[in-house]
């Protein structure tokens, strides 16, 4: 019975760059022995159909995420802070590349 | 590089292909340009605790046809019937995939070898992407396959029936992958978030399962008489079995009403094979084969066509796994499971191994080793 | 096109005909291997391989100028006309035989088809360019497979150990030259397999030396491919990817 496998692969979260100057995106998850075929596995299954130029793979233990319970004490303070977006200043007439 | 051999004849774009693909496209969009927080989010309180008050916040969270997300509370029973519906999802992929690679090595052009391959390949793939849906829920992909192996897991029941001819890869692929997609593009716009985003990429690629099972099926029915009748047995035999795929009705459906007020699900089994059942007419007469119900006729009042409905009891037996094939899949399943046991135990062991080769030569130079495991692959760079 | 040199038919062949059994025999292990991530990748590799055979049989057929395309050469031909390596055909269930094997002939596909990239046929030289590409991948692929598999468990250990004794006599036959090799390496557009006996083996020998995996002794060395002499397992091979095609004569798929 494969209860008994001593060998659970741990989970990789995937992270696929589509192109170059875009940011990597989570793209899922997969299982792996290790980081080298993490990559590999990650290649062969998020990257068929020429969806990415570049890989990461992280252990997904190693994540920390943010508690959805803290999530508006977390964020909130950040959602009235409307002078960090360009389009919060109204430009003069005329000018342009701002 | 390939070029079209001589025996290859292209076929024409299946009628009503194009409007799913697009329904796809749009279920994807719509989740990205859905507002997000702050204008749409629901009121909350900062820490609610008390189950009511979760309650309300995930029940707001659906009415405002926003995504639920693997660390947020939701109720059990949501859970619950999530992983049931992803895991029998996953499991039709991975057990899918045993009857169209039987014809693999057999396949008559090389073509159609490597069309084959890809889409046994590209099922693995989806078995797998929604696996790594299921495990957002905090279940390990080894239980599933351990449930699938032992027989305690449910899988679509077309699988449990033989391929016996070429033509029956064609015929899958047409109809039952066909289905499929009528099944699954509304599921790409599910509410568990994980789920709607594996379902994009699923059925992105099984829109090319449907077409090459139509292109397939193309060829034969313009090919030689001997073709042409084998196209026919096929379409006979697969026709039920992938009517069935849309469960029971829905007035014996069990899980029906709650999968629909969570969004989960979004139409009815029924709504859902009646859709398939239009879809099919119009493609079948482009194909010249015979769908193989006398009562299919077009009904005027109703704007959709009459059909004969699959025998339910049948398939309640081939999903407990009577099947004419349905013993040898989870055989085959268990027996390729054990076969690779040594393989995952030698490669984890091997992973042990140089972890602690790492954490000595740490001990030793006192130094932290990182591992270095992102890399480019600037090969597709045109 | 029209001025271009042309790559002999029968050289084509053999390297066509080394992919497609290759991929052949690969395409058993969809829906068998050890775990759902390996599946994915080896069929990567079978789509691989069998995509160099089309392009490498493709050209064969319109070189040789008599009317055959992949398919008549990959369905139409009897086993006595196949010119591949036995190490190829052999059959494989156990996954230390497939990972092995994967390496043996990945590595010498590697070699070989690099040199092949200044091939004086353009056609071949494209080719060529696509297929290193690829096979540089089935080689890492292999390598740590049988990194793992070698310095893994005792059982693995044992089975590759096997394996890589199993096939090493095979392995030969991949560098034994003869008047075609040599009449290809003479007009530039080939590559004579003897010259890559001994890179071969030095990148075969650091990849066992990490998996803790002795270098078999070389003795018995059969052979025959190259000439259509096959081994037994080769016969029902053919017959299984032929017979369909051959049941429909003259049918379009």
């Amino acid at each position: 019975m494969s209860t008994a496998d001593a060998a659970q692969w741990p989970l990789w979260e995937v992270f696929v760059r589509a192109r170059r100057g875009l940011a990597h995106v989570h793209a899922g998850s997969l299982h792996a022995p290790d980081e080298v075929m993490a990559l590999r596995n990650a290649r062969d299954l998020y990257t068929r159909r020429g969806e990415g130029i570049s890989l990461w793979v992280v252990p997904a233990t190693q994540i920390t995420a943010s508690s959805p319970d803290e999530r508006d004490p977390f964020f909130d303070p950040a959602a009235d802070k409307t002078y960090r977006h360009p389009t919060f200043f109204a430009l003069p007439e005329g000018v342009e590349h701002l | 590089m390939a070029q079209l051999a001589d025996n290859d004849i292209p076929a024409p774009e299946p009628p009503g292909h194009d409007a799913l693909v697009q329904e796809i496209e749009a279920a994807q969009r719509g989740a990205a340009q859905r507002p997000g927080r702050p204008e749409a989010a629901p009121p909350a309180p900062p820490a609610p605790h008390d189950e009511e008050e979760l309650q309300a916040r995930f029940d707001a969270v659906i009415a405002a046809d926003q995504k639920i997300e693997p660390r947020d509370w939701m109720p059990d029973a949501y859970r619950a019937t999530l992983l049931r519906q992803l895991a029998q999802h996953a499991n039709s992929e991975i057990v899918g995939m045993q009857p169209e690679a039987n014809w693999i090595s057999r396949a008559p052009t090389l073509k159609r070898k490597a069309i084959l391959l890809a889409k046994v390949q590209d099922e693995a793939g989806h078995g797998l992407y929604l696996y790594a849906a299921a495990e957002t829920l905090g279940v390990d992909r080894s239980q599933f396959l351990d449930d699938l192996d032992a027989g305690r897991q449910k899988y679509l029941s077309f699988i449990n029936y033989p391929t016996l001819t070429w033509a029956d890869t064609g015929a899958l692929a047409w109809l039952t992958d066909g289905a499929a997609i009528v099944n699954q593009v509304p599921l790409c716009r599910s509410s568990y978030g994980p789920y709607a985003r594996a379902m994009v990429r699923v059925c992105k690629e099984e829109s090319f399962h449907h077409r090459q099972g139509f292109d397939a099926l193309w060829a034969l029915t313009h090919g030689t008489d001997a073709q042409r009748a084998m196209a026919q047995d096929a379409i006979d035999r697969w026709w039920y079995p992938a009517l069935a795929m849309f469960g029971p009705p829905t007035r014996d459906s069990v899980h029906t009403e709650a999968s629909m007020r969570w969004r989960i699900k979004r139409f009815t089994n029924d709504e859902l094979r009646q859709r398939f059942v239009d879809i099919c007419v119009p493609q079948a007469e482009a194909l010249g084969v015979r769908l193989p119900d006398p009562d299919l006729r077009w009904n005027e009042e109703r704007g959709h066509y009459d059909f004969t409905e699959p025998d339910y009891d049948e398939l309640r037996r081939v999903i407990k796994g009577d099947g004419p094939a349905g013993r040898q899949r989870v055989a085959h399943r268990r027996r390729a499971h054990q076969a690779g046991a040594w393989v995952r135990e030698a490669s984890a062991a091997h992973a042990a191994k140089r972890r602690a080769r790492a954490a000595a030569d740490t001990a030793e130079t006192g130094a932290d080793i990182g591992v270095d495991i992102g890399v480019d692959t600037e090969e597709s760079a045109a | 096109m029209t001025t271009a040199v042309h790559t002999a038919p029968d050289y084509l062949l053999r390297l066509g005909d080394d992919a497609l059994v290759a991929a052949q025999r690969l395409c058993w292990w969809a829906t068998r291997a050890p775990q759902l991530e390996e599946d994915v990748a080896l069929a990567n590799i079978a789509l691989d391989l069998l995509g160099q055979a089309r392009a490498l049989l493709g050209h064969a057929g319109r070189v040789e100028g008599r009317g055959r395309d992949e398919d008549t050469l990959a369905f139409l031909r009897d086993d006595r006309a196949f010119t591949n390596v036995q190490l190829v055909e052999l059959a494989d269930t156990d996954f230390a035989d497939a990972v092995t094997r994967l390496l043996f002939f990945g590595v010498y596909q590697d070699l070989l088809y690099r040199r092949l990239t200044a091939s004086t046929d353009p056609v071949l030289a494209a080719i060529a360019v696509k297929s290193a590409k690829e096979t540089a991948y089935h080689v890492d692929h292999a390598a740590a497979w049988t990194v793992r598999l070698g310095d893994g468990t005792e059982e693995s250990h044992r089975r590759m150990r096997r394996a890589t004794r199993d096939l090493w006599p095979y392995t030969h036959e991949l560098f034994v030259s003869d008047e075609v090799f040599a009449r290809a390496a003479t007009d530039g557009t080939g590559v004579d397999p003897a010259g890559l006996r001994a890179p071969w083996r030095e990148r075969i020998t650091t990849v066992l030396t990490e998996a803790t995996l002795p270098v078999p002794e070389d003795g018995w060395a059969p052979g025959g491919g190259r000439h259509g002499l096959h081994t037994e397992a080769f016969g029902p091979l053919v017959l299984e990817m032929q017979g369909l095609h051959r049941a429909h004569p003259g049918a379009r798929w």
